[in-house]
Order: structure tokens, then sequence, then C-alpha cells
């Protein structure tokens, strides 16, 4: 009866109305995964010191979360329910597994540069969040929507994060030396009058109170996430 | 037709099916992306032992460029003697597996360079990071003592921290300093803790500026050169002796 109930809404539905652009455009802010669900912490924490690490990231892992979605919608009247969650785990890791290898094949750089966090994608709990809270219970189409959203919005945050860590960590954004030359005996721009890298924002808490600051900001201007107590 | 989803046999079934399904799909995709993996291995491989003469060559020239400037490739025993006919031929030999072997067993690979007239000796370097192996290639000038060059590489340092160790400003403090102390005696490079050492570009020490945030990475690139250089004073005493007398 339920899946009867779901293909007809499909039929009547329009691929991109305005409940299904929702499921993109929520993840940036109203419910971002990592300010408002505070979920992927972990990896935000690890791959934001440099921005081109954080872009590929963010990339990876929204592949793998729209593929992961599409796969588990398409099967998720099939999936035992006692064993969901290791079905979950094996279709991740096979889509991890995969990306890893077509990136060392064919974008070897690129693969070199994430080393172990693209392994780690499968750790990631937006991923499982996503699958589990949406995916089981949505059609394929609209679990692809929720899953690029999400993986935006986890992106959004990390490139904003890495931002700032890069800046005032190495002076630099893309690896291009924006505040002037830092090496000692020859520095240029604001190093030559006097102004240093703050070493403190290359390593993992600063990166947690920059998350930090990102809530307080959000919050100060999106008054619906302010609990009411 | 609709399962009963809760059924044990249909929980064991579906688990069957997922994992051949799963395992088949991931086989095909390793085993028919491997050549492309291996041959990007092998570039990258002759791009690091370039490197490490300071020469930087694109990935579509690195073969052309690998001929022109590698000499000879000969493979040591422990003893510092060349092997005549290694089983494995020096470029080939992973040292991921040769250093697990015992030493009287391993062979010691040592690629021959000659750049613009000067010969340079490049000896493979392998240890261990924080949390994977880490490894690259120095570069000895004539005098075998004087390092010329250096790469680093790993499998899975932190980037920003331990991965940092690929960057050039780590790697040129490495140009010029000197493997063996005044009296001759074998010292390695350390890299140390204290940017404001006034030390710092002395070339003599034997030191170099570690990582900030990074100090096992650093300590493992200390032991790594230490280590395997070690094993490789021998060849270089002897070579010395036979340069000079």
């Amino acid at each position: 009866m339920a899946e009867a109930a779901v293909k007809t809404e499909v039929k009547r539905e329009p691929l991109f109305s305005r409940r299904n652009r929702r499921l993109v455009t929520d993840p940036f802010n109203d419910n971002n995964p990592i300010t408002v669900q505070v979920l992927g912490i972990c990896s935000a924490l690890a791959v934001t010191a440099k921005l081109v690490p954080a872009i590929v990231m963010a990339l990876s892992v929204t592949v793998v979360i729209a593929f992961g979605n599409v796969v588990i919608a398409s099967i998720r009247n099939l999936i035992p329910n006692r064993i969901r969650i290791i079905v979950q785990l094996v279709v991740v890791a096979a889509l991890v597994i995969l990306v890893d290898q077509v990136l060392r094949a064919f974008a070897y750089d690129i693969s070199k540069q994430l080393s172990v966090f693209v392994g780690l994608i499968i750790t990631n709990c937006i991923i499982m969040g996503r699958l589990e809270a949406f995916a089981l219970g949505n059609t394929p189409w609209r679990s692809f929507l929720d899953g690029v959203g999400n993986g935006a919005g986890y992106g959004l945050i990390l490139v904003i994060v890495a931002f700032f860590r890069e800046l005032l960590g190495s002076g630099t954004l893309f690896g291009f030396p924006v505040l002037g030359k830092s090496t000692p005996g020859q520095e240029t721009g604001l190093f030559a009058m006097g102004y240093h890298n703050n070493g403190f924002m290359l390593l993992a808490p600063m990166a947690l109170i920059v998350v930090g600051v990102i809530i307080w900001v959000q919050r100060s201007f999106n008054g619906k996430l302010i609990e009411k107590n | 037709m609709r399962w009963d989803t809760n059924k044990n046999a249909y929980t064991l079934t579906f688990a069957a099916v997922l994992v051949v399904v799963v395992g088949i799909l991931l086989s095909v995709a390793a085993v028919s992306l491997k050549p492309f993996q291996r041959k990007n291995a092998d570039l990258e491989k002759m791009q690091n032992i370039l490197r490490a003469i300071r020469v930087a060559v694109d990935r579509r020239d690195v073969a052309a460029g690998y001929r022109a400037y590698i000499e000879a490739a000969q493979v040591l025993d422990d003893k510092g003697k060349p092997i005549e006919h290694p089983e494995t031929p020096a470029f080939h030999i992973d040292l991921a597996t040769e250093t697990k072997k015992p030493l009287a067993e391993q062979g010691l690979p040592i690629f021959k360079a000659k750049k613009q007239g000067q010969p340079y000796y490049i000896i493979p370097l392998y240890g261990h990071g924080l949390w994977g192996p880490i490894w690259g290639y120095i570069s000895l000038e004539s005098d075998l003592n004087t390092v010329y060059g250096i790469t680093f590489d790993h499998a899975s340092e932190t980037p920003g921290l331990g991965a940092e160790i690929t960057q050039p400003y780590f790697q040129d403090q490495y140009e010029s300093e000197k493997i063996f102390d005044d009296q001759g005696h074998f010292r390695g490079i350390a890299a140390v803790k204290g940017y404001s050492d006034p030390d710092r570009d002395k070339k003599d020490d034997g030191r170099v500026d570690a990582i900030s945030g990074a100090t096992i990475t650093s300590n493992g690139v200390t032991a790594m050169i230490r280590d395997r250089l070690r094993l490789y004073i021998p060849y270089l005493k002897e070579l010395k002796m036979r340069n000079h007398g």
C-alpha cells in the first residue's frame, strides 16, 4: 500500500518542484549538516588547513552521499530491517573505494593530496545520517537531491573554515601568497611590516573554534535556529 | 511479488547477494584500473628520483628525462658490494617489502646520475611517519658527503601538518647539509625544533628546522635518513677511497 501511494505522488510532482528544490537549499542554512545538525565535524577539522583539499573533499563527499542515497533509496523496500545499517555501510564503503580507485587511476595528484581522508569518508556521520533519515523513506530522485544538498551544505562550511585557516595560518589562498612572502629574511607585503602567521590556525582546535564562530554568526541572522526555552 | 523482509532466510540471502555483487563490482574496478595506477606509480617514482637531483619534469616527459639523466642503477648487498645479477632490478625494488626481510637478504638500491657533467648518487629512503610510511630520495654530490637534493613523499600524513614534508620550503633546507661530521663520523641530518635558532642556516651542523605541529613526522624523517643511509656507509667509504686514491 505504502509503495503505491509513493508512486502516484511521484507522477504528479515535477522534477524540480518547490518541495524538491528545498531539499537542495535547506542544508545551506536552516538545516546545515555541520552548523545545525553538528555532524561531520571530524573531517571538517581535519581537511580544512588548506582550501584545495577542503574543496576536493567536499566534492568527494557529495558524490558518495548523492549516489549512496540513490542506491539505498532504490533498494529501500528490499533491505531487511535488522541489517539495514550494515547494508548502508557496505554500499557507502563500496562507493568510497570506487571513488578512491578512480582518483588514483585518473587524478593521481588529487588523490595524493587527500590521502587518508578519502577512506575516512566512510565514517562521515552525515552520510550514514542521510541514508538512515532520508533515503530509507524516499524515492531515489528526492534522495539524490537531498544528497547533493547536504554534500554542498557540508562543503560550504568546509570552504569557509579553510578560507580563514589558510589565510590566517599560512598567509595564502589556494597556495598563492596573498599577504606577501613570509620567507625569513626576504619578507614582502604585510610580513615586511612585522605581521606573523598564526600557527595556531593550522591546528585542529582552531577549526572547531572557527566552526563555533560560524554557528554564532548564523544564529544571530537566522532566528529559526534559536531554541525557545 | 512481495517478500517477507523480516524472515531470517531472506536476511541471509539478501546479505549474501549484496556481498557478492559488491565484491564483483570492486574486483572488476580494481583489476581494470590497476594498469593505470601502476603506470602512475612508476612515473611518479621516476619523477621523484629526478627531483632528488633537482630536475623537475612534467609527468608526460618523465620517462625521457629519466633515460637522459640516470646512467646506472645498482643493487648492493649488506656489505656494500654490488650484486652482479640482482633478482629484482634496482628500480623495481619496493622498500616497503624489502625492509621487512632480514638485513642479509636485503638488496640496497642506488642510482647513479650525471647532470651537467657532474656525477650524483641517489639513495632511496623509506621510514615511518605518524599515520603510515614515508619515503623519499636523497642525492649526494661527488664528495659522497654533501647533500645535493632531497625529496620526500608520504602515504597518509595529515594535510597541512605532516604532509608538508613534500613542500619545497622543507626539502630545500637539506641542500648542502652534510651527512658526515668533521671527524668523518656518520651523523645523518636531524629535523629539530627551534626556528628561532640563530644557527638555523648553518650547513655544517647536520640540523634543519622541523615542521610545527608535526613532531612525529619530523622525527620519522630524521630516523629514515639516519637508518637508511647508515646501510650504505661501507659502499660510500669504499667509493670515496677509490675516487681519491
